[in-house]
């Protein structure tokens, strides 16, 4: 075969980087400025805050059908958030809420999306897992678990395809990280170069089942991409300083050019898989200690207070969180279902 | 008498081929093995080796030579004791040849011409945003334009050649769509043309890749996605229904997804059950998706075109059968045909027989005969599976007040179960006979020589369905 005579050298326009293994080691204890701990915390308290409000509307029959809550998990997506540049993209599964939010969507909107009202942000017509949004360059939101690995290294082709800088963050748990896309994906994303950063978010628990009952060498699921030369690294995923410094080296190495990285941040979800799981499979005591040992909002707190902040200042923040989430609340409460002719709007384009 | 070496099939669907070189002269000694020849199929230039030891007594035909039919003597071969070579000389399937086509010839476009819709090609407005609805002018073929013969093949590459020329963001991947210029040689020439940026050979992974694709086309790309069959996208149909086609609905309308998933899709020949099946139905079933299913080039041409200027995503059902087959196409710098419209391929007043893509030829054939019985059928090719132009279908039996569908697909939920669902509900009225369903056979397609055709509509079978509602013995 002859090579393409209208693009002279482009056979290798996929494939022109060697793949190098990730440059910087993680450094010793990174830590925020006092002003990104306090957006930090203000960011993860809105997570906290709206999840909360969220398991009681549902309580209350206001949110129906899955709902699969990310209290305890905030760090991860804030920590990313913090990293990711204005153009990047994001895109997830199903436990989505904090994603959203981080992207700075109105919480009305999520929050109506979740009571199935007319102003959510999917008209009431995608709910708790299928959320998206076009402006805040966010790309759902999907209820299949491991379709946002191949979906994200296609945001990504389309990065380098147009040759701009931006650089896609998938994210997904450690139990799709069992799936055949994944890996899929990650052949092709490093074949072909792409601007994309794998985050799984290793919350310990696929639905009921641990992570070392379903994933071999569970322990470092971050090199599941090695066969593939895709450099992969460990991070606390409870401290929101060490996620942002993770995501800042590597969406750097996404973005100069050297292909796809993964993240694998250990983490842990308080709740059950979603409102309907009891939860039976862990101890109590286990729950207690992360949330007692390992909160990532309270570590936020513990090093804003020792940085000289106030226990008034922190809790003024608090209510002015709580108050944007009641009024979401309310909004989400009051705001009408949708009407029904838009049944068979938005089907086709 | 030496031994006949014979022209070979070497594809499930080849009916000729072009002999590009022998590379063995007259008096030559061969061994088992010796490539002899070199063959141009429809898909692939392949090496062709002798079966026997011998010496080659006389080469029939010349280097050079297009549609040798397969089976035609193409050298003769004297053993080495200077008898015939036993056996076969050749790896030629002699007792396997491909059944001839049941294709009707290319119908005359004056007869019933189509109606098309001419829209501007011109460069695309951004990206991310989802294109206007374009308010093409609708006007038939302006009479005297020119027509050409092209195979469906050929009009395929030339709407995505069209297309790419017109639309930056407009790329083709797939296995084997760039460097091998396609499994089925539909792509061919566009890596020449467009280059590695926008023809992209993918890994053998469908799942994948149609998940990158479906993210490409999130981000406002227009990614043309070939599969090298439809019995492969099996491992990607979550990405089609889940991802691509529920995307603008659960968004509530903020996210387009403007793809195309394309690829040949039914029975080719003598691959078996898991290379042979129509998917028409599974598709035509989601909402969210365009289902087009087209039999000549011209539609082939004027669809895959509006196909990929669509904003919904869509599945662009091909037929590897009738990839070599040839139509009149217009001669028009910009032909596109309107998604969601069938096409009446003949005029009758007798019976409605309806099908689409391949069973066309089925259909064709059957009117033909039909007519020499004093049966005039209407033929409706419904080019468009999702949206279906139901109308269409109704006004016909409305004129004929009997209606016959006839696909390869299997009976139950097919799209002939559909058509005659809705015009019991729409005509009922005027039905003067039940609806009649003709279908490929309810099991998995069979290998063997004469149960496969068994398994696949005939066209003695639309005959007698035909007769049947029409009373006629």
């Amino acid at each position: 075969m002859t090579s393409p005579s209208l693009n002279p050298g482009a056979a290798n326009f996929w494939m022109d980087q060697v793949p190098t293994p990730n440059p910087t080691p993680p450094s010793d204890g990174p830590r925020l400025s006092p002003d990104e701990e306090l957006s930090a915390y203000r960011r993860m308290l809105l997570i906290r805050r709206f999840e909360e409000k969220a398991g009681q509307l549902y309580g209350m029959g206001f949110i129906a059908g899955f709902c699969h809550l990310y209290i305890g998990q905030e760090a991860v997506v804030t920590g990313m958030m913090m990293a990711l540049g204005e153009d990047d993209q994001i895109i997830t599964a199903y436990r989505d809420h904090g994603h959203m939010l981080s992207t700075g969507m109105d919480p009305k909107g999520v929050m109506a999306e979740l009571t199935g009202r007319r102003h959510g942000i999917s008209k009431g017509k995608g709910g708790s897992m299928h959320m998206f949004s076009v402006e805040k360059n966010f790309f759902g939101g999907h209820g299949i678990v491991g379709t946002p690995a191949p979906l994200g290294t296609g945001l990504a082709f389309a990065n380098k395809y147009r040759g701009n800088d931006s650089v896609c963050v998938s994210f997904f748990g450690e139990g799709a990280a069992n799936q055949g896309q994944v890996y899929e994906s990650f052949n092709m994303a490093s074949l072909w170069k792409l601007p994309v950063v794998y985050v799984i978010e290793n919350n310990h628990y696929a639905l009921g089942t641990s992570v070392e009952r379903s994933s071999a060498h569970s322990e470092e699921l971050y090199h599941r991409g090695a066969a593939f030369g895709v450099a992969g690294e460990q991070v606390d995923g409870m401290d929101v300083a060490a996620v942002e410094d993770a995501g800042k080296r590597a969406l750097a190495h996404a973005r100069s050019g050297k292909g796809p990285m993964i993240l694998e941040m250990l983490t842990y979800r308080y709740r059950g898989h979603s409102m309907s799981d009891p939860a039976k499979y862990r101890t109590r005591e286990e729950v207690k200690d992360m949330r007692e040992h390992h909160d990532p909002i309270e570590l936020v707190r513990k090093r804003l207070l020792k940085a000289g902040r106030s226990e008034d200042e922190l809790k003024d923040i608090d209510r002015e969180i709580r108050s944007v989430v009641n009024e979401a609340a309310a909004f989400a409460q009051s705001d009408p279902e949708p009407d029904p002719s838009e049944l068979h709007t938005d089907v086709v384009a | 008498m030496p031994t006949e070496i014979l022209m070979p099939a070497l594809s499930p669907t080849m009916e000729e081929g072009t002999l590009v070189k022998w590379h063995v002269k007259e008096g030559d000694t061969v061994q088992t093995g010796d490539v002899i020849a070199e063959i141009e199929t429809d898909k692939a230039t392949m090496e062709v080796e002798a079966l026997d030891d011998g010496k080659i007594d006389k080469l029939l035909v010349p280097e050079g030579t297009e549609h040798i039919p397969v089976n035609r003597p193409i050298a003769m071969l004297l053993a080495d004791n200077g008898h015939p070579a036993e056996g076969h000389s050749f790896e030629a399937r002699p007792t396997a040849a491909p059944q001839p086509i049941e294709v009707e010839e290319v119908p005359d476009p004056g007869e019933a011409p189509p109606e098309v819709e001419i829209a501007p090609a011109g460069p695309q407005a951004a990206p991310a945003e989802p294109r206007p609805e374009q308010d093409v002018p609708k006007r038939a073929v302006p009479p005297g334009t020119e027509m050409v013969t092209l195979t469906v093949r050929e009009a395929l590459r030339d709407a995505m050649t069209e297309e790419m020329h017109a639309d930056a963001d407009v790329f083709v991947m797939g296995e084997e769509v760039g460097q091998y210029e396609g499994a089925y040689k539909v792509t061919q020439g566009l890596l020449e043309t467009f280059g590695a940026r926008r023809v992209i050979d993918t890994p053998i992974t469908e799942y994948g890749f149609a998940g990158v694709g479906v993210g490409a086309a999130f981000a406002g790309l227009r990614p043309i996605v070939e599969f090298m069959t439809w019995n492969f996208a099996m491992q990607a149909i979550d990405h089609i229904v889940n991802s691509a086609a529920k995307a603008l609905y659960m968004s509530g309308g903020q996210m387009h997804c403007p793809i195309v998933f394309r690829g040949p899709n039914g029975a080719a020949a003598r691959v078996g059950a898991q290379h042979s099946q129509d998917f028409s139905s599974w598709y035509a079933h989601v909402p969210g998706l365009k289902v087009i299913a087209p039999y000549t080039a011209a539609d082939a041409k004027g669809l895959l075109k509006a196909a990929i200027r669509d904003n919904s995503p869509v599945v662009f059902l091909e037929n590897e059968v009738l990839y070599g087959q040839s139509f009149e196409v217009p001669k028009l710098d910009d032909f596109v045909l309107p998604i969601g419209r069938a096409r009446i391929a003949r005029v009758g007043r007798d019976v409605t027989l309806v099908s689409y893509s391949r069973g066309l030829a089925y259909t064709l054939d059957a009117a033909e005969q039909l007519a020499l019985q004093d049966i005039e059928a209407e033929v409706i090719d419904l080019r468009t599976l999702r949206p279906l132009d139901i109308g269409t279908v109704v006004n016909s039996v409305k004129k004929t007040n009997r209606i016959v569908t006839v696909e390869e697909g299997w009976a139950i939920c097919s799209i002939g179960s559909e058509i005659c669902a809705a015009v019991t509900a729409e005509a009922f009225d005027y039905l003067d006979a039940p609806p009649t369903k003709i279908t490929g056979a309810d099991v998995p397609m069979p290998y063997a020589d004469n149960l496969e055709k068994l398994a696949l509509p005939s066209v003695e079978q639309v005959i007698a369905a035909a007769k049947a509602v029409c009373y006629r013995k």
